[in-house]
């Protein structure tokens, strides 16, 4: 079987796969990430959104193999070790931008490449435009929209600390 | 996914030597739309030959009139390019609406033109633009290389190593997305330039990407949104499915080529 070495937030991996195995299978069943979900067949849903070299790409739209030497980040990877949450996912808690959750690791690497894209900021158009790859069938997509702009706020230096919801 | 072998060559003789050596062997680049169709066993390839390694395939450079694309080109760097934001901007701006991020991070131009998809964006662009695609043996015009749905110029085994864009003097794309899937259900690229007046049309034809000749002519005589606004085009000509009618189709045509020329300016 074929080998593929990588490093998964950080961590260098190398491991047995076979050549149809697809970057999220390699990263929920043999590295037990099972942070990052799958929700179609059909490429659509972006679930499965991880970061490849700082890129947003779906990991259910790759094979391992393909990821030969690449650094890979998953929502595994964002939290300091001592448990402090990214901006990104403390803006997804104080915004209320999810409901059942099973998006959220995807709306979450998805909404960092866009903010990091972005060095100026974001309108609210290209927040929504910019997830045009992510489905989310419970929120309507306001508390999202709303969770990234005030995270980019605090990832460009803009405010010191994330601004709080209204109640 | 059925099984396959995957090879992951350095040069572009050896990927070649990889496919002529086997008719059921696949390249894949970025393989945004092989993956998902590997994954739904709509095709059974023996082997995939991944083209990702081959730094020949690679860049993006201006050489005098001409912008040249590696194939190996992520539709986000066509998007973000300097040269080609600066030279082609409608091209650069169709780039940055193809798929959805993700996608414009892996998918590239030279597999999007060896595909053909009807609903692509890329082939009306490079047929309107004058386009020559360059492959590991021949250079083909964009005429001869789209030859239907799905369908090219290219031999088995062929590679596109690179697309030739001649810089345009004025050049504007529209297109209607479908509101589900966002594939162009009809989209118009207009271009003046060193290839004449061209306009060709995806996403609506019953046979793929096409030029329209009546509307190429309208420009021709009067560069403006209301030359080619009363130009009909032919439903027989359209495709018609759960989606929209070929008459409905046949519309958007003529609606969207309006819109590119405003976007020309």
């Amino acid at each position: 079987m074929p080998q593929v070495s990588l490093t998964v937030n950080g961590t260098r991996h190398t491991v047995e796969v076979e050549a149809r195995t697809l970057l999220v299978e390699l990263l929920r069943e043999k590295l037990r990430l099972t942070g990052t979900h799958v929700g179609c067949d059909t490429s659509q849903c972006g679930a499965c959104v991880i970061h490849m070299g700082g890129d947003s790409v779906k990991a259910c739209t790759i094979l391992a193999v393909q990821c030969e030497g690449a650094s890979i980040t998953t929502i595994e990877g964002l939290a300091k070790p001592d448990g402090t949450l990214h901006p990104m996912q403390e803006a997804f808690r104080e915004y209320h931008a999810l409901q059942c959750g099973f998006c959220t690791p995807g709306m979450v690497m998805s909404a960092i490449d866009l903010v990091n894209k972005h060095p100026n900021g974001l309108t609210e158009q290209e927040i929504r435009e910019g997830l045009e790859g992510n489905l989310c069938r419970c929120t309507g997509y306001h508390n999202i929209v709303k969770a990234i702009a005030a995270a980019a706020d605090v990832m460009q230096g803009r405010r010191s600390e994330l601004a709080r919801a209204a109640e | 996914m059925y099984e396959f072998s995957y090879h992951k060559p350095a040069s572009v003789a050896d990927a070649v030597k990889l496919l002529s050596a086997d008719p059921e062997a696949r390249p894949i680049s970025g393989g945004m739309t092989l993956l998902p169709a590997l994954k739904l066993r709509l095709s059974k390839p023996t082997a995939l030959v991944d083209l990702s390694g081959i730094a020949e395939l690679r860049g993006i450079r201006r050489d005098g009139g001409t912008i040249v694309v590696g194939a190996l080109a992520k539709h986000y760097e066509v998007a973000t390019n300097a040269d080609i934001k600066a030279a082609i901007p409608a091209l650069a701006w169709m780039a940055s609406t193809i798929g959805d991020t993700q996608v414009r991070n892996r998918g590239t131009m030279g597999g999007s033109v060896a595909n053909n998809d009807p609903s692509a964006d890329y082939p009306a662009a490079l047929l309107a633009l004058g386009a020559t695609i360059q492959t590991d043996r021949r250079k083909l015009s964009a005429d001869e290389f789209f030859t239907g749905m799905f369908s090219t110029a290219l031999d088995t085994g062929e590679l596109v190593t690179a697309i030739h864009i001649p810089v345009p003097e004025k050049a504007g794309y529209a297109k209607m997305k479908n509101p589900a899937s966002r594939y162009s259900m009809a989209g118009v690229f207009v271009a003046r330039g060193p290839a004449g007046v061209r306009v060709a049309v995806n996403g609506a034809g019953a046979n793929g990407a096409f030029r329209a000749p009546q509307m190429e002519a309208a420009l021709q005589a009067n560069w403006s949104p209301d030359a080619v606004a009363g130009v009909k085009m032919d439903p027989a000509m359209m495709n018609g499915d759960i989606h929209g009618s070929a008459e409905y189709r046949a519309h958007l045509v003529t609606v969207m080529a309006k819109r590119a020329v405003q976007n020309a300016g």
